[in-house]
């Protein structure tokens, strides 16, 4: 396929590999903050490659582990509300609730459907007026803008039955909060090319500039990964901290317009809450007053006054995402917790660092 | 999740299009992208063209590192 294949082109990966060998500092761990990046990592053996000298870490990127039990919760008590089809990514299907999962909850016969696209959920909604269609708004930067736009879509067609319980957040206020905490030590970070299309290099200044850390933004495919890496090599080399674009077919420095334009609209910041990193002031989304119709918080405010706090749980995947516990290092990982029965969703997601640790790491 | 596939644009109608890869087409929304036109590759996240590919960029990281792969040699 054009403009992956060539990006995956064996010769100019060893050439990248080399020059790696010879930038590689004394030690140097890399976060790779994207859930797509630690997938492609591991899919493609990436850490097999680097010198061994650098550690690849993940850190907080996959939104389906980063959301809230509480928002997972409410999302299924959302589904016993009477007509109420469920809708959401394919990847939430399988990540545990304190009780019950969506994937459980449709064996048993709840209206759960799997879509491609918000806009797949409004369209359902359009053909099934009778009945509330809800959209589970899970996702970073990258996915926000199909959402406000499935609501102002909704909005133009003047549908009553759609709304989205939307559990969005933005990735430069989580590492902003994951740095600030000192509780993980990295050398450079990854930022994910495709979150970047939306916001712009230029949104990730504060890292080398507060933090003194070298940044690059890449692309997925392992040209593109291990470009990032060597532009972080060699800025620890000169003793630089900048952030550099080696995703310059896709990425710019400043965000798109347009998509700015459309999240404005219909969302404004808030406090969010994200399972291993807890509280974040203003690092989520909620939908603002003239869209308020589509928000599933107001459509279904019984839902959350009986909501019962999520009970504890010997899942580990906080330490997971804030990148200070291993995959392999967690006692549950492979005995308790295995991508058949996950107790955590960094098990389940295809994205998640233990199912790709699990999957592809032996 | 943030998995974009690139795909071409083979129709355009408004802010809607159609965008193929492999023999596969599919329905897509342009509305962040005002300045593409038919033929161009697109990046697709969850039925919204999030970015254009630029092909004079994507040849110059792969030239770059082509001329540095046979100066080895």
């Amino acid at each position: 396929m054009k403009y992956i294949d060539e990006f995956r082109d064996k010769e100019l990966v060893q050439e990248i590999v080399r020059r790696l060998e010879r930038l590689a500092p004394a030690a140097a761990t890399i976060m790779e903050v994207c859930g797509t990046h630690t997938m492609a990592a591991a899919r493609f053996g990436l850490r097999s490659l680097l010198p061994e000298s650098v550690q690849l870490i993940s850190g907080p990127g996959c939104p389906v582990c980063v959301t809230a039990q509480t928002d997972i919760d409410a999302f299924l008590a959302l589904g016993d509300e009477p007509g109420v089809i469920l809708t959401s990514f394919g990847d939430m299907l399988r990540v545990p609730g304190s009780h019950t999962s969506l994937e459980r909850r449709r064996a048993q016969g709840a209206a759960v459907r799997v879509v491609y696209s918000p806009l797949d959920a409004v369209e359902l909604a359009r053909r099934e007026p009778g009945k509330p269609v809800v959209f589970f708004g899970v996702g970073f930067e990258t996915t926000m803008p199909a959402i406000a736009l499935a609501i102002c879509l909704a909005a133009e067609q003047q549908l009553e039955n759609f709304s989205v319980l939307c559990v969005h957040k933005t990735i430069p206020l989580a590492l902003r909060a994951l740095l600030a905490s000192g509780e993980v030590q990295v050398s450079g970070l990854l930022c994910p090319g495709h979150v970047t299309t939306i916001i712009g290099a230029e949104a990730y200044d504060f890292l080398p500039r507060d933090f003194g850390l070298p940044c690059a933004v890449t692309g997925f495919e392992p040209v593109d990964m291990l470009l990032g890496i060597e532009a972080i090599l060699r800025q620890l080399q000169e003793g630089q901290a900048r952030v550099d674009n080696v995703y310059t077919r896709a990425v710019k420095v400043q965000a798109n317009p347009r998509a700015q334009a459309l999240l404005a609209e219909v969302f404004e910041p808030c406090d969010a809450e994200w399972r291993g990193l807890g509280l974040i002031p203003g690092s989520g989304v909620k939908i603002r007053p003239p869209y308020a119709g589509y928000d599933a918080r107001l459509r279904f405010p019984e839902v959350w006054e009986h909501l019962a706090p999520a009970p504890p749980s010997p899942c580990r995947c906080g330490e997971v995402l804030r990148g200070v516990l291993r995959p392999r290092q967690c006692p549950l990982f492979r005995q308790t917790c295995t991508p058949s029965q996950p107790l955590g969703p960094c098990m389940v997601s295809s994205e998640g660092a233990c199912a790709a640790a699990y999957r592809y790491d032996g | 999740m943030c998995l974009a596939i690139p795909m071409r644009l083979i129709e355009i109608d408004g802010a809607a299009g159609v965008a193929e890869v492999d023999g596969v087409t599919r329905q897509v929304r342009l509305d962040l992208l005002p300045e593409v036109a038919l033929g161009d590759y697109i990046l697709i996240h969850a039925g919204l063209a999030i970015a254009r590919v630029d092909p004079d960029q994507a040849q110059e990281t792969l030239s770059v590192l082509r001329t540095l792969a046979d100066e080895v040699y």
